[in-house]
C-alpha cells in the first residue's frame, strides 16, 4: 500500500515563491500526471518527494509514513529522470543492478531481477553495453528498467520521454503505461505535454505558477475546466472565450446572441466553448473567417467573434474561404462559464 | 592554395620547434648514452649501474615516490571533493591552496630547510616551549628517517596542488545528475564517492597521476636542499656526473634510466585507469 500525500507543502528558493500550498492525495496504484508549463515546479515537487529537495514548509507522507524527513533511499521510491542518469561508466546491466547493489541483495537476486525487468523493457540484449553505445530511446528503457527493479512503491517521472522523437514517444507512452499498470506501483509522471498527459494519466494535476489549479480525471479536466488557466491549457487548439453581458437573470447576452448561463450576478462572465463543439447552423455566433487549415481530417478555422480570436474546427468537406461570414452554433451543454474576476469555472 | 594542405602547414611552427628544441637535443643525449669512441655500446649504463650508488638512488627514488604519491592523491581528491562542496569562498580557497604551484622546486626545499634546520623554526619553538634544550641536528645522518620525512613534506607540500588543479577540473565535470540518482538508488555518500565520482574521474585521475609520477622521478632540488648527499637519488647523480665528474656519458645514461622508468610509469596508469569504449561521459 502506497498512498502518497502531500500537505500543505510550500518551497521558496530565497525571495522565490516557487510552490505554495499543495495538498494532494495521490491512491495506491494511481498513475498521477503532473501537467504544467515550463517552470511552474513540476521538478521541483518531484524533487521534494523524492528528497532530493526540501520543503520550506508542509508534509509528506507515503504509507502509512512520514517520509519527509528522511533520506530518498528509504522513502521506498525510485525515479526516472529527465535525462535518464544512465550512469555512463556502468554496463546496462550494472546500471539497472545498481539499487539492488545498494542494497547488498544477493548476486543471482540480481541477476535474476535485472534479467527480468531487461525483458519487460525489451532491452535484453542490450545488457553489456555501455550507455554510450545505446540510442536516446534505448537509454531510457534503461532508467526505466533501473527503477522498476527495484520493486518500489513510488515510481517518480520527471519528463521520461521529452528527449524523443514523436514516433518513439508514441511508442514507448503505450510501452510505458501497460509495464506500469501491471508492476502496480503508484505512479507520479511529470509532463508538460497535454496528449501525454491525456493518454497516461488516471487523474491530472494541472499546475500553474507553483499551485495545483486542479486534480481531476483526464476527461474531467478537458470537460470541465475548474478554472480559465485550464481551459486556455489543456486542449490543442485550446477553449475559445468570448465575454458575456448579462440580459436578464440566467440570459447573457454573447456576441449579440442570447444563452441561458448562470444565474450569477457578475457584471459579465465568459462564455467558453472547445473549438470542436462547434458546428455551422442557421443561428448562432456569427464569425468571421480570417485563416483556414486544412488538416486532413478536419478544418481549422481561425475566425474573429466580437473583436475576438476564436477558432472552430470543422468538418473538412465544409468550403470556407477568409473572410467569409459563419454562424457558428454551440452545442449547448458543452458551453462553460468563468468569471473573469476570480478566473474560477461558474456553474449554470 | 588547396585546404587540404592547411592543417599540416599550421601546425608546422610547433612541429620545427619541438624538432629543434626536444627532439634535437634527446637524440644527442641518446647519442651520447649509447656511443663510445668506438661506436655502439651499452659499456655507459654498464656502468652507472654497476656503480654502488645506483641502486640506492634507484630505491630512494621509488620509495619516496611510493610514499608521496598516494598520501597526494588522497590529499587532493579530499581537497577537490570539498572545493567543490563550497559555495562562496570557493575560488579564494583554491587561488590559497594553489599557491606552492608558484614557487620554484628550489625556493620550496629552502623553506623547508628554514624549518628543520639546526636553527630553524621548529627548533626555536621547541626550545621555546621548553622540550629541548639547546637546537638539535634533525636533518643529520643519524636521523635518516627524519631527513626522508621532511622531503615527503616538502614534497607534499609543493607539488598536490598540481593534481588538486586537475581532479577539481575533473569533479566539476561530472553532471550532478549522478549523483541524485545514485543518491535515490541507495548510494551512501562514501559508495557514491567511489562508485561514481573515481570511475567518471579517471581520465582526470590519469593525467594527474601521470604527471605526478613524472615529476617524482625527477624529483631533485628538494632533496638536495634537504638532504644533500644523505639522500642520493636518480637526478641528483645525473647532476653528480654531468657537472661534478664531468662525464656527460654517465650522466646520459641515468637521464635515460629515469625516461625510460618514467615511460614505463605512464604506460601502467594508463591502462589501470583506461575507460572502456563507449563509457565517457
Ligand atoms: N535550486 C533552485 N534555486 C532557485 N530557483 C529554483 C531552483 N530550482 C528551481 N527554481 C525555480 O523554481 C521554479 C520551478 O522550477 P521547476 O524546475 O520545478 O520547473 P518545472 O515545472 O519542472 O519546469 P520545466 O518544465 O521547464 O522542467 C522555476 O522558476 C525555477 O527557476
Ligand atoms: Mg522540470
Amino acid at each position: 500500500m502506497a498512498e502518497i500525500q502531500i500537505k500543505n507543502v510550500a518551497k521558496r528558493f530565497g525571495e522565490y515563491q516557487a510552490l505554495s500550498d499543495i495538498n494532494l492525495t495521490i491512491a495506491d496504484q494511481e498513475f498521477m500526471v503532473l501537467l504544467g508549463a515550463s517552470g511552474c515546479g513540476k521538478t521541483t515537487l518531484l524533487r521534494i518527494i523524492a528528497g532530493l529537495e526540501t520543503q520550506s514548509t508542509g508534509e509528506v507522507w507515503i504509507g502509512d509514513k512520514r517520509v519527509d524527513h528522511l533520506p530518498p533511499k528509504d522513502r521506498g521510491i525510485a525515479m526516472v529522470f529527465q535525462n535518464y542518469a544512465v550512469f555512463p561508466h556502468l554496463t546496462v546491466f550494472e546500471n539497472i543492478g545498481f539499487g539492488l547493489r545498494m542494497q547488498k541483495l544477493p548476486n543471482d537476486e540480481v541477476t535474476r531481477r535485472v534479467q527480468r525487468t531487461a525483458e519487460l523493457m525489451h532491452i535484453e540484449q542490450l545488457l553489456k553495453r555501455y550507455s554510450g553505445e545505446l540510442s536516446g530511446g534505448q537509454r531510457q528503457r534503461v532508467a526505466v528498467a533501473r527503477a522498476l527493479a527495484m520493486e518500489p512503491d513510488v515510481i517518480l517521472m520527471d519528463e521520461p520521454l521529452s528527449n524523443l522523437d514523436a514516433l518513439l514517444r508514441l511508442e514507448m507512452r503505450a510501452e510505458l503505461k501497460g509495464v506500469l499498470a501491471e508492476s502496480k506501483t503508484t505512479a507520479i509522471y511529470v509532463t508538460h505535454d497535454q496528449v501525454e498527459a491525456m493518454s497516461l494519466a488516471d487523474r491530472i494535476s494541472v499546475m500553474h505558477q507553483g499551485r495545483i489549479v486542479q486534480a481531476a480525471t483526464p476527461v474531467e479536466v478537458y470537460r470541465n475546466p475548474a478554472e480559465r488557466f485550464v481551459a486556455g491549457f489543456i486542449g490543442n487548439p485550446p477553449m475559445n472565450f468570448v465575454t458575456a453581458r448579462p440580459e436578464g437573470k440566467g440570459r447573457w447576452n454573447v456576441a449579440g446572441q442570447s444563452f441561458d448561463g448562470p444565474a450569477s450576478d457578475a457584471g459579465a462572465l465568459e462564455f467558453a466553448i472547445r473549438p470542436e463543439d462547434l458546428t455551422p447552423a442557421e443561428a448562432g455566433l456569427r464569425a468571421t473567417a480570417k485563416v483556414v487549415e486544412p488538416l486532413g481530417a478536419h478544418l481549422l478555422v481561425t475566425c474573429e467573434v466580437d473583436g475576438a480570436l476564436f477558432r472552430a474546427v470543422l468538418d473538412s468537406d465544409l468550403v470556407v474561404k477568409p473572410e467569409d461570414s459563419l454562424t457558428l452554433a454551440p452545442m449547448p451543454d458543452r458551453v462553460r462559464w468563468f468569471d473573469p474576476e476570480t478566473t474560477k469555472a461558474v456553474a449554470v | 592554395m588547396s585546404t587540404r594542405y592547411l592543417p599540416y602547414i599550421l601546425i608546422l611552427p610547433v612541429t620545427i620547434f619541438l624538432c629543434v628544441f626536444f627532439l634535437y637535443p634527446f637524440v644527442l643525449v641518446a647519442q651520447q648514452a649509447f656511443w663510445s669512441d668506438t661506436g655502439f655500446t651499452l659499456d655507459n649504463f654498464r656502468k652507472v649501474v654497476g656503480h654502488w650508488k645506483f641502486p640506492i638512488s634507484l630505491k630512494n627514488t621509488l620509495l619516496l615516490a611510493a610514499a608521496v604519491v598516494p598520501i597526494q592523491l588522497a590529499l587532493a581528491l579530499l581537497m577537490a571533493t570539498m572545493v567543490n562542496n563550497m559555495g562562496r569562498g570557493r575560488d579564494l580557497v583554491l587561488y590559497v591552496w594553489t599557491i606552492p604551484l608558484g614557487i620554484s622546486d628550489l625556493a620550496a626545499g629552502i623553506i623547508w630547510l628554514a624549518i628543520f634546520d639546526q636553527s630553524g623554526f621548529l627548533n626555536s619553538m621547541m626550545s621555546g616551549l621548553g622540550l629541548i634544550d639547546r637546537p638539535m641536528n634533525l636533518l643529520s645522518y643519524q636521523s635518516p628517517g627524519l631527513v626522508f620525512l621532511a622531503i615527503m613534506l616538502a614534497e607534499i607540500w609543493r607539488a598536490t596542488a598540481i593534481m588538486l588543479v586537475i581532479l577539481v577540473a575533473g569533479i566539476g565535470l561530472i553532471p550532478k545528475e549522478y549523483y541524485e540518482a545514485a543518491e535515490v538508488f541507495g548510494a551512501s555518500p562514501w559508495k557514491r564517492f567511489t562508485r561514481i565520482t573515481l570511475p567518471l574521474l579517471r581520465p582526470s585521475l590519469s593525467t594527474a597521476l601521470v604527471l605526478r609520477v613524472i615529476l617524482a622521478f625527477e624529483v631533485f632540488a628538494v632533496v638536495q636542499a634537504l638532504g644533500g648527499t644523505l639522500f642520493p637519488v636518480l637526478m641528483g647523480e645525473t647532476y653528480n656526473y654531468q657537472f661534478e665528474l664531468l662525464n656527460g656519458r654517465s650522466a646520459a645514461a641515468v637521464a635515460l634510466i629515469i625516461l625510460a622508468i618514467s615511460i614505463a610509469a605512464t604506460l601502467v596508469i594508463l591502462r589501470v585507469l583506461r575507460v572502456p569504449k563507449g563509457a565517457t561521459i
